[in-house]
C-alpha cells in the first residue's frame, strides 16, 4: 500500500465525527445511557494510547470499533463476574435425588384462562418492560440481544466472547425468572 | 447437552426455551416430547412459555432510528479528550 492510500487519524476530529456511531452501536448492546456514554469515552482514550501502534490499513472508524468491541466484551466481563448466580433464583434442585427437578415453590402456577386473548393488552406491555428491567445486567443484556435486537446466537457469542451453551443457560434463567414475574404481576391475578 | 433420552425438568425447559427460537435441535425437541408426556410440570411451563414468546414478538421491537448524544454531551466529550490529547503530547 502507498503512502497516499493509507488512512490516517485525526484525533481532534473524532467526537465530532465517530461519536454518534459508536454511542449508537453501544447503547444497542448496553441499555444504559452513563454506562454507554463511558464506554464511548474509554473507547477514545484507549485509541489515544494506541495511536502509535495504528498501521493506517484500516480506516479510522473500523479501527475505532475495533476497539470498542474490546470494550463491550470487557464490560460484559465485568457484570458477569460482579453479579454472578446469586441474583436469578434457582428454579430446580440442584443435587441429590431430585436433582434436575422442580422445586416447589417455583413451580408454574396455573395461569388465568383468558391469557392469552391479553397479550394485545397495552398494561401488559408495561409490566413485561418492568420484568425485563428487573432481571440482573447480564441476563437483560443477552435476553434484549436476542429478543429486541434479534441477533443471530452466533453473533452474540462472537460479540461477547462466550459460548453457545453459555448463553442458552442465560437465555434460560432469564426466560424463568422472566415468566415468574409475569406470573406474579399478572397472569396470576 | 446429556446423551440420555430420559431427560430433567431442568434440561426439557433449558430445551423448551431454546425451541422458542428454532434453535432445539431435532433430537432435543424429542426429548423434549417425551418428557412433557409424563410431566404435567413441564407441560404448564411449556404452554406459559410459548405465550411468553407471543407477549415478546407483539411488545418488543427495536429502537427506531439512531440514537445519539446530545450536543453538551459531545462538547464535554470533545474537551476530556482534547485534554488527553494534550497530556499525552
Amino acid at each position: 500500500m502507498s503512502d497516499e492510500n493509507k488512512h490516517s487519524l485525526e484525533p481532534n476530529n473524532w467526537v465530532k465525527e465517530y461519536s454518534d456511531y459508536l454511542y449508537n452501536y453501544t447503547i444497542t448492546r448496553i441499555d444504559n445511557h452513563e454506562q454507554a456514554k463511558d464506554i464511548v469515552q474509554e473507547t477514545f482514550f484507549s485509541a489515544l494510547k494506541a495511536a502509535k501502534n495504528y498501521r493506517g490499513q484500516a480506516s479510522e472508524r473500523t479501527w475505532l470499533i475495533a476497539i470498542l468491541k474490546r470494550k463491550i466484551i470487557d464490560h460484559y466481563r465485568k457484570i458477569n463476574s460482579r453479579k454472578g448466580k446469586a441474583e436469578i433464583k434457582v428454579n430446580f434442585h440442584e443435587d441429590g435425588d431430585k436433582k434436575g427437578s422442580w422445586l416447589e415453590e417455583r413451580v408454574p402456577q396455573l395461569w388465568d384462562n383468558e391469557a392469552e386473548k391479553q397479550i394485545e393488552n397495552t398494561e401488559l406491555k408495561s409490566v413485561l418492560d418492568n420484568c425485563i428491567n428487573n432481571l440482573p445486567d447480564k441476563y437483560r443484556l443477552v435476553f434484549n440481544l436476542k429478543n429486541v435486537e434479534h441477533y443471530e446466537t452466533e453473533e452474540i457469542c462472537n460479540e461477547l466472547d462466550i459460548t453457545a451453551s453459555n448463553l442458552w443457560v442465560i437465555i434460560h434463567r432469564a426466560r424463568h425468572q422472566l415468566r415468574k414475574c409475569m406470573e406474579d404481576n399478572w397472569f396470576a391475578k | 447437552m446429556s446423551k440420555k433420552i430420559f431427560i430433567s425438568c431442568d434440561e426439557a425447559t433449558t430445551i423448551c426455551n431454546k425451541s422458542q427460537y428454532k434453535e432445539a435441535s431435532f433430537l432435543e425437541i424429542v426429548k423434549l416430547k417425551i418428557h412433557l408426556f409424563s410431566c404435567k410440570i413441564c407441560g404448564a411451563y411449556s404452554k406459559q412459555n410459548a405465550t411468553l414468546t407471543k407477549v415478546c414478538s407483539k411488545h418488543l421491537h427495536k429502537t427506531q432510528g439512531e440514537r445519539k448524544l446530545c450536543k453538551e454531551e459531545k462538547e464535554a466529550l470533545q474537551k476530556e479528550v482534547v485534554k488527553k490529547i494534550n497530556s499525552n503530547t
